[in-house]
């Protein structure tokens, strides 16, 4: 019950605000869509029998996923630790284990909510076709869970809003840009492609684009073996973090 | 530097009890630890039986706090905040009592508006009716009534008084010591993060009233003198002196000792 309140709680925050939690980022991807599609296409082909437009659309979807997954964890944390009323969920009988999975599921639905209304807004330019919707299915889930996890630890170590905002602007930022988005990482010297593999991001995105074309960089299954090892590894320093009341109780 | 240290004490079931000092004594530390908002280094507390530790589910369903800090969540209105946290405490369809709560605390025209909106008194009530819906049977008061006006001073101490009536404990923490004396039957007083004093009002205040007094008394010309006494036992004898002195008393007061000067007598 305090998991379901918890997570009511947390969907109920970003849809009051749902021009600025979902409206304002399917924007932002449609610009991208709009500017690097019609920049690149023509001048770059990664698959073959793919246009460039269609190979970036499954890129900004998950990219859609990841950073509004993680801005709702971490905003929605920083906000009520900074303004008090986090106190309100630690006077009550809700486990360190409640409040994770509450905060990680809200930041799932939110991702998923704002990656499917960009595939939504994109389909109507862009022709796809779905060769393996279930790996699909499997990477925004755990992409989006990976990062609500990471928000969530961002939230829980940062104190103020400016230590949050440079975890955003120079960890998340720069792993979802560098993660194979606008390219394929075949296209980058040997540096930077190995460089790329260390990302877990791009694994998602790799992942996820596997199953819109049936091609990606990595064998899907070693890309969600890697994400999956990658969310068990947050989730519990989250965990430990929770239970021990870092930053959280005195 | 410890903020608490030694600190031992059990509160009776049924109890209004005080918990006073001056700033940085402790007192917000005690309930902190008590709530499981702080950690103590040492030592162990219970709620009604249950480790606030080991069985913090148990313990935290045992209490209602009312923070004293001015907090609450801008994305919503009074009734959804009051239903989030009945909630968070595992209750469903809990809308007869938070109308009740709200109805007691003045609140039922503000139901639908958003916290935000809310004056500073408003969100205050809010934060009692959050510590009360579920119904807990230990309430702890931390400063309820700083930054309150009259109106709902009263009418909070009358619901708190009905729910101490009802069986409810009370743990209250205030600066205004008359509300301390007015409704607490026993009191702890804080320094320095030690208790300092612990024992029924009354007997603090009887205590006090047999160690140290004033009494002025007033002359049949208008003269009138103020008596420093050690104890009421010295007072016949302050009085004859005035009398072989040549002093024809009219009238005498005597200082009945309130829990302030108590206070100031124990932490200063």
């Amino acid at each position: 019950m305090g998991f379901t309140t918890l997570f009511r709680k947390e969907m109920l925050r970003f849809l009051k605000v749902s021009v600025q939690t979902v409206a304002a980022p399917v924007l932002t991807s449609a610009l991208y869509l709009v500017i690097f599609g019609q920049v690149l296409e023509g001048r770059l082909q990664v698959f073959e029998g793919v246009r460039y437009i269609s190979f970036l659309v499954p890129g900004l979807v998950m990219m859609s996923v990841l950073q509004n997954a993680f801005a709702n964890s971490s905003s929605s944390l920083i906000q009520s630790k900074i303004t008090g009323n986090i106190v309100f969920v630690l006077l009550a009988p809700v486990s360190y284990l409640e409040f994770f999975w509450a905060y990680v599921a809200a930041s799932v639905v939110r991702g998923l909510a704002v990656g499917g209304a960009v595939l939504a807004v994109t389909a109507w330019f862009v022709e796809l076709r779905l060769e393996a919707p279930l790996w699909t299915a499997a990477f925004a889930l755990l992409g989006a869970a990976l990062a609500g996890a990471l928000g969530l630890l961002a939230g829980i170590v940062s104190e103020k809003i400016d230590q949050l905002a440079a975890f955003q602007n120079f960890v998340i930022l720069p792993l979802t840009m560098l993660s194979g988005v606008f390219y394929s990482i075949h296209s980058l010297p040997a540096l930077w492609r190995g460089l790329s593999h260390g990302n877990p991001f791009f694994y998602m995105i790799d992942g996820f684009r596997y199953g819109f074309f049936g091609a990606s960089d990595v064998a899907p299954l070693v890309s969600l073996a890697l994400v999956a090892s990658a969310f068990l590894a947050v989730a519990t320093v989250c965990l430990l973090l929770l239970k021990s009341g870092y930053k959280l109780r005195t | 530097m410890h903020a608490l240290s030694g600190v031992s004490l059990a509160i009776e079931p049924g109890e209004f009890f005080g918990l006073l000092g001056p700033n940085g004594a402790g007192k917000t530390t005690l309930i902190n630890v008590i709530a499981g908002l702080a950690r103590a280094d040492a030592g162990t507390v219970s709620v009604m039986g249950a480790d606030t530790v080991s069985a913090y589910r148990r313990a935290r369903r045992m209490l209602g706090v009312v923070p004293q800090e001015l907090v609450f969540d801008p994305f919503f209105t009074v009734r959804e905040t009051l239903r989030l946290q009945s909630g968070y405490f595992g209750i469903r369809g809990n809308d007869a009592w938070i109308d009740e709560v709200m109805a007691h605390l003045d609140l039922s025209g503000k139901a639908d508006a958003n916290m935000r909106s809310l004056s500073g008194g408003m969100k205050r009530r809010v934060l009692i009716a959050q510590a009360l819906v579920h119904k807990p049977p230990v309430i702890v008061l931390d400063e309820p009534t700083a930054g309150v006006d009259v109106e709902l001073r009263q009418g909070l101490w009358q619901f708190v008084g009905r729910l101490n009536r009802d069986g409810h404990t009370i743990v209250l923490t205030t600066h205004y010591l008359e509300e301390a004396e007015l409704h607490c039957s026993r009191i702890a007083m804080l320094k320095a993060g030690r208790v300092v004093a612990l024992d029924s009002t009354h007997n603090l205040l009887a205590h006090f009233a047999g160690s140290r007094t004033t009494a002025r008394v007033i002359a049949r010309d208008g003269t009138q003198f103020t008596l420093e006494l050690s104890g009421y036992d010295q007072l016949e004898a302050e009085l004859a002196r005035l009398r072989q002195s040549g002093v024809e008393i009219a009238d005498l007061e005597l200082d009945r000792p309130d829990l302030e000067q108590v206070f100031l007598r124990l932490t200063s």
